[in-house]
């Protein structure tokens, strides 16, 4: 017997019709294009993908904040455009790197106040409010004003919030945005935890981290430009990369590399350059190992010294690239609008 | 039965919490002399303009009933621009200063009765508003207002049933407001001072050009602030010609019509501007601050 689906979409696309300023002509901007996702309950799903892919867009349409322009969309079994009301007693979301709260109130009283939205009685709520503060690490600070908070204090906060109401489904766009590295650990530590002790809750989180979505997701999807292009578990994912080599080498050189030399070797399917400090890291992905004695030959061509080289596992990094052809950060270096 | 008791409890829920969260808002004044200023000095300060004017152009006639007609209009009217801003101020706040607009939206939360429920602040702090305008006017300047003659089934009747009006028409703003990503500042203030020529609340509709007076006949700020004269001061209220053919009852009624038509109305623009802005993707627009 099947599992019960969390979410599913239908075909779901959405247009954004953009107009800068009066003068200029309306255009269409397409955000999400036919996207048909089936999450069963129970899962952490992820939805990987680089910023303006079309994930927001997704989160905004499964929680009732946007119609779609096409398609049909379900959440908890419920219709998003049809029975939103129903929908959102089922739901809760949280959307990393912003600073949403009412300043003036202390953490315990927005926690509280939307406790009884969901019409969690007083009690009830002030018991998870203090529970769930000792996990994230800000039970000291559940007397202080929000507005006082710093940064990751109050994306802390916000974190409860959506875990307070205890939903059937819960979206976090981006929960670890804006996060320092042992916040954002704190916080993929507690996502698990809540999912393993609530095997019948459903969580789909979007990020544009990598490490995120293999650390923490049964399923991941990869979006780009509002397209699923792949969705399975990470390791199958990956596996379909088993044929594939992947060099990680350090180098210094006099200058950035010619990658166009690199490409025109046989075997040599991706070659990207990374600046750091004091030198030059080189993802190099290969179709047949033999191609390196050449890539080693056209470092030496081109003046650049190795100082260390690794072959590695493949990661959802490659997976991405393999789809698209470019790395996640070339790909958000293209200008798109924010969804 | 089950289904509309939980939508009571529903409506209910966001209204008592939006409240709470209101005066939370409203009344978090770190300095007691801004308090002072917002809820006491300024509607006091608004009044003395205007009976400083009536003064020079009377030439001090304060036993004219046109000046209670004109006082207490102008005391009763400051509901507007607090409850109608109080309603609609809440979408720019929490959409735009809060962020937490999205939020709301995406919880269980009747909107409408959460935009009542912030209001609620504003209406607390218009009421000291309008109980401070008129004890300056009975204790300083002699408004005519006799305690023992006032009609108070009738003025208690009328003023929740006004502020329930005001509030409904709140609505439309909030709706406006919710589309609107710039410029949406103050509405409420504005469109209350816009109307405040046209429903008679300092002279009567016979002073505006024929061609101007439906619009106030049309609108049932202009009945209520009738109504309230008329159940405060009736002798006063009762000498102005613009209603003398209306008996309370008929302005009652007419009230009451004109406030449900005004209600369905709102309820029908917001929920049209409200699928609009789901469908433009307005409701977490950010544009200011």
């Amino acid at each position: 017997m099947s599992q019960p689906l969390a979410v599913k979409t239908e075909n779901l696309g959405r247009i954004y019709k953009i107009r800068n300023n009066r003068k200029e002509k309306q255009r269409e901007l397409l955000a999400l294009e036919k996207v048909n996702l089936e999450i069963r309950e129970g899962e952490l799903f992820g939805l990987l993908g680089p910023n303006g892919a079309g994930k927001t867009t997704l989160i905004k349409i499964l929680t009732t904040l946007l119609s779609p322009t096409s398609g049909r969309a379900w959440v908890a079994g419920f219709d998003v455009t049809q029975q939103p009301a129903e929908v959102r007693k089922r739901i809760n979301m949280v959307s990393g790197g912003e600073t949403s709260g009412y300043g003036l109130l202390t953490v315990r009283e927005n926690l509280w106040m939307f406790a009884q939205f969901y019409g969690i009685p007083s009690d009830e709520a002030n018991r998870r409010i203090k529970a769930l503060a000792e996990i994230v690490g800000i039970a000291d600070r559940l007397n202080t004003k929000s507005s006082d908070l710093s940064t990751g204090l109050r994306q802390k906060m916000n974190i409860i919030r959506g875990f307070l109401t205890d939903p059937e489904v819960l979206f976090l766009d981006e929960p670890t945005l804006g996060l320092d590295v042992g916040a954002s650990r704190d916080v993929r530590s507690f996502i698990r935890r809540w999912m393993d002790e609530n095997p019948h809750r459903t969580l789909l989180l979007t990020t544009h981290y990598m490490v995120e979505a293999e650390e923490l997701c049964d399923r991941v999807a990869i979006i780009n430009q509002g397209r699923v292009l792949a969705c399975d578990t990470p390791s199958r994912l990956k596996q379909n990369l088993h044929h594939e080599i992947f060099f990680q080498v350090w180098v210094v050189a006099p200058r950035l590399l010619d990658e166009y030399s690199f490409l025109q070797i046989n075997g040599v399917k991706h070659f990207h350059q990374f600046p750091e400090e004091d030198s030059l890291r080189l993802e190099i992905t290969l179709e047949e190992e033999g191609a390196l004695s050449e890539v080693i030959n056209e470092l030496t061509v081109q003046s650049a010294r190795i100082l260390r080289l690794e072959k590695r596992e493949p990661t959802l990094e490659d997976v991405f690239v393999q789809l698209v052809g470019q790395r996640m950060e070339e790909v958000e270096n293209v200008a798109l609008p924010a969804n | 039965m089950k289904g509309i008791l939980m939508q009571k409890s529903v409506n209910l829920r966001s209204f008592l919490t939006a409240s709470w969260l209101g005066w939370q808002i409203e009344s978090n004044w770190t300095d007691p002399f801004l308090f002072a200023t917002y809820s006491i000095i300024k509607p006091v300060a608004g009044a003395a303009i205007l009976v400083l004017m009536y003064s020079i152009v009377t030439q001090g006639n304060f036993e004219s009933p046109v000046f209670a007609y004109l006082y207490l209009g102008n005391a009763f009217y400051q509901y507007v621009p607090a409850v109608l801003t109080g309603v609609s101020w809440t979408i720019i706040e929490d959409r735009e200063h809060y962020r937490t607009l999205k939020y709301i939206y995406t919880a269980p939360v009747n909107i409408p009765f959460y935009l009542f429920g912030r209001a609620v602040a504003k209406f607390i702090v218009g009421t000291f508003g309008v109980v401070i305008t008129i004890a300056a006017g009975v204790l300083f300047l002699n408004v005519p207002l006799d305690w023992s003659q006032v009609n108070w089934p009738l003025f208690l009747l009328t003023l929740v049933l006004g502020i329930i009006m005001l509030a409904v028409s709140g609505l439309i703003l909030a709706g406006i407001t919710l589309k609107t990503a710039r410029h949406s500042y103050y509405i409420g203030d504005v469109v209350a001072g816009g109307l405040f020529l046209f429903t008679g609340a300092i002279f009567p509709l016979e002073v505006l050009p024929v061609w101007l007076r439906p619009v106030g006949y049309l609108l049932p700020i202009t009945y209520w602030l009738e109504l309230i004269r008329r159940s405060l001061v009736g002798a006063v209220a009762e000498a102005f010609p613009t209603f003398t053919t209306l008996s309370n009852g008929d302005l009652l009624l007419i009230l009451a019509a004109s406030s449900l038509a005004f209600g369905i109305a709102s309820i029908f623009i917001f929920r049209s501007c409200d699928h609009q802005a789901r469908e433009r993707g307005l409701i977490d627009q950010t544009t200011n601050y």
